[in-house]
């Protein structure tokens, strides 16, 4: 009885998945597709690997920690990487999509620019990183 | 009954695994794969999770542990190659 309701979790957690896939391909821009993939993949693995948990422990009577292990890395690391991924797609400029709403990053990490001043300021950027080479 | 629960999951994994193969390839900007592939890790270790129940055999847990590490370190490196455009930063002390 218990390997079923371990059986059904491992399902759930797979059809998670499949759905976190589809709004991977059907979702307009980085940060609503870094939004379904890093949260509901996590709720998937993690449904998963409880349900193995639950199995080996009703099935052999096995308590594994290394599964523990796992669902505790998952959770912890799963949400910092999708930050991570999110931040960096924003500092290196991929545009939000079509429709969003205001954006009050902006102003605040780049300033009120035109993009010929923005493409001035990497030009800057660039000067500024030659003169570091060469002082080193 | 339980393992052909266990296959239909494995063949959903597979499914997903494939949508988000695709969003690999076409993905417009670099990010996107990234993110495509950071949750392609995170399905494979799901997929090892089932995969040592159907074949009944403990031998693969350490699989997901080592697969979520290089995941994660996969990733954090992606977002700093594209965030600083190198990965490991030396510092020179000449």
């Amino acid at each position: 009885m218990i390997e079923w309701a371990a059986a059904l979790l491992m399902l759930f957690g797979a059809v998670v998945s499949v759905i976190s896939a589809i709004g991977m391909l059907r979702l307009p821009d980085v940060y609503t597709r870094s939004h379904a993939a890093t949260k509901s993949a996590t709720l998937s693995v993690l449904c998963c690997l409880m349900g193995a948990f639950i199995y080996f422990w009703s099935h052999d009577g096995y308590v594994s920690i290394r599964l523990i292990l796992g669902i505790v890395f998952v959770f912890i690391t799963a949400p910092v990487s999708g930050h991570l991924v999110t931040r960096a797609a924003y500092r290196s400029r991929v545009p939000l999509a079509e429709g969003s709403g205001k954006d009050e990053l902006k102003p605040v990490l780049f300033g009120e620019e035109t993009d010929e001043e923005v493409s001035k300021g990497n030009r800057i950027e660039e000067a500024d990183l030659s003169q570091k080479d060469s002082d080193r | 009954m339980i393992e052909n629960i266990m296959i239909v999951s494995l063949a959903l994994f597979m499914l997903a695994i494939a949508l988000l193969l695709f969003r690999v390839i076409v993905g417009p900007t670099l990010p996107d794969r990234a993110i495509a592939l950071d949750t392609i890790g995170v399905n494979l270790i799901s997929t090892i999770a089932i995969i040592s129940i159907v074949l009944t055999t403990k031998a693969f847990l350490e699989a997901i542990l080592i697969l979520g590490i290089l995941a994660f370190i996969g990733t954090i490196a992606f977002s700093k190659f594209i965030e600083r455009g190198v990965i490991v930063e030396r510092k020179s002390n000449d």
